[in-house]
């Protein structure tokens, strides 16, 4: 755990920045990368759930004239406040059910549920 | 319609309403035994004799914000700063209700500072959640958190009224609206302890402290129990700022204010797919812009609340 969150505080200084030349040129459209993308807009998380395979990287898209972050409600992880435009990514690597909401304005609220690569016997609990 | 706030007499909510659409201009309320009364339609003029306590709310400056929405908020907010100035009569003191920052950076908080203290004003402020950005609340704390408790809420007294600036933006919950807290109602309850139920008080924070709009986040979680404290006192009036658009209700002894922006207006609840920065007219922005101005006269426990936009 200790090793995650210090992962998580890395990238929330770094990758933020990494991430732009990245992520961003993958069509948010492709099978591949369908549930690796969440928008936010409207003050909505879209989708509101996605479910990926372990070690998928999710990657928030601000796309809204106000500032969201993304808070794990496991404060497993969290993004800087994002501006417009501005993108937030994490790689889930344990599978289960990840909840998080916006810090600034928490009725907003999103999961994201990582299943496992293969047969694994993983339980699939809420992290 | 004329400036003639000598004319007390009653008239139902809606119809104020009506009448502001209508004249684009303040309201005076006046509050008395905790039913208020309209003073009606009043022009720039009409804060000209006050007696007692006079102070200023200013709310959601946003210094940072320069969307389509409003490209220029510390432009807008140094126009506020110009009306203040140029009141007739010098208010005692200013209210923030937060949100001064759009995104809590150190030259924000230096660009805010920088405009407001034009005033010449002394200025009390609680956060708003953009102000509390950082981890630990630190930016907001080291300026503006001296004598104060906790993430900074505190209380003070000014011509025998009870001012007390509550923080319920820190520490918020998912799925969950504004929160207080434990330790800052267990500190409310003791601040009000042995104070006489006569004495006018007046509460300010960020998220209103009634519940607006739970679908988009207006409204407090524990505020129930704060106000359970306050309720033995006569007259209570509660200023939020958040929601970027004027607010009143009362309910028992309790008066609900809320203010405009000096950046941007926010849509009605419900009149819009998400709460977001409202985009009108360039013409119309400053009408739905502005600040409010808070009149206590003494021996009358009254509080008469003007908003007054920045045009119109």
């Amino acid at each position: 755990m200790a090793h995650r969150l210090a992962h998580s505080a890395w990238i929330a200084t770094a990758l933020a920045v990494a991430v732009l030349a990245v992520v961003g040129s993958f069509p948010a459209a492709s099978n591949q990368a369908a549930g690796t993308e969440v928008q936010i807009d409207q003050f909505t998380f879209a989708p509101q759930q996605v479910t990926v395979k372990a070690g998928t990287t999710v990657t928030w898209i601000n796309d809204d004239d106000a500032p969201h972050t993304i808070a794990s409600s496991t404060k497993l992880f969290k993004s800087k406040p994002l501006d417009t435009k501005d993108k937030f990514s994490f790689t889930f690597t344990t599978p289960g059910t990840y909840e998080y909401f916006c810090s600034l304005h928490p009725h907003m609220t999103g999961a994201v549920v990582v299943k496992a690569t293969t047969g694994s016997s993983a339980a699939n609990k809420v992290r | 319609m004329t400036s003639d706030h000598d004319d007390r007499h009653s008239v139902s909510r809606r119809k104020i309403l009506e009448c502001m659409t209508w004249a684009g201009t303040g309201v005076l309320w006046s509050i008395a035994g905790g039913t208020p009364r309209s003073l009606g339609i009043v022009g720039e003029t009409m804060a000209a004799e006050p007696s007692g306590l006079t102070f200023l709310q200013i709310s959601d400056s946003h210094v940072g914000f320069d969307k389509p929405a409003n490209p220029n908020a510390l432009g807008t907010l140094e126009e506020a700063v110009n009306k203040i100035k140029a009141l007739a009569v010098k208010p005692s003191f200013i209210i923030h209700t937060g949100d001064i920052t759009h995104l809590s950076k150190p030259s924000e908080f230096d660009d805010a500072d920088r405009i407001i203290s034009q005033t010449r004003l002394d200025v009390r402020y609680v956060p708003g959640e953009h102000d509390v950005l950082d981890e630990n609340v630190k930016l907001y704390r080291d300026r503006y958190g001296r004598g104060t408790e906790g993430t900074g809420w505190y209380s003070f007294d000014a011509n025998g009224v009870h001012f007390i600036g509550l923080v319920n933006v820190v520490d918020l919950k998912a799925g969950g609206l504004g929160n207080l807290g434990n330790d800052q109602l267990e500190w409310l309850e003791d601040d009000l302890r042995g104070r006489s139920a006569s004495t006018p008080i007046v509460v300010f924070a960020h998220i209103p402290l009634w519940t607006v709009y739970p679908q988009w986040g207006w409204g407090t979680d524990d505020s129930a129990r704060a106000l359970e404290y306050l309720k033995r006192f006569g007259s209570v009036t509660v200023l939020n700022g958040h929601i970027h658009q004027i607010m009143q209700k009362v309910e028992g002894n309790v008066a609900f204010h809320t203010a405009m922006s000096t950046a941007f207006p926010q849509p009605a609840p419900g009149a819009a797919p998400s709460p977001g920065p409202m985009k009108v007219a360039d013409d119309r922005l400053r009408s739905v812009l502005g600040v409010t101005d808070v009149t206590f006269e003494r021996g009358q426990q009254r509080l008469a609340i003007i908003d007054k936009p920045l045009q119109g």
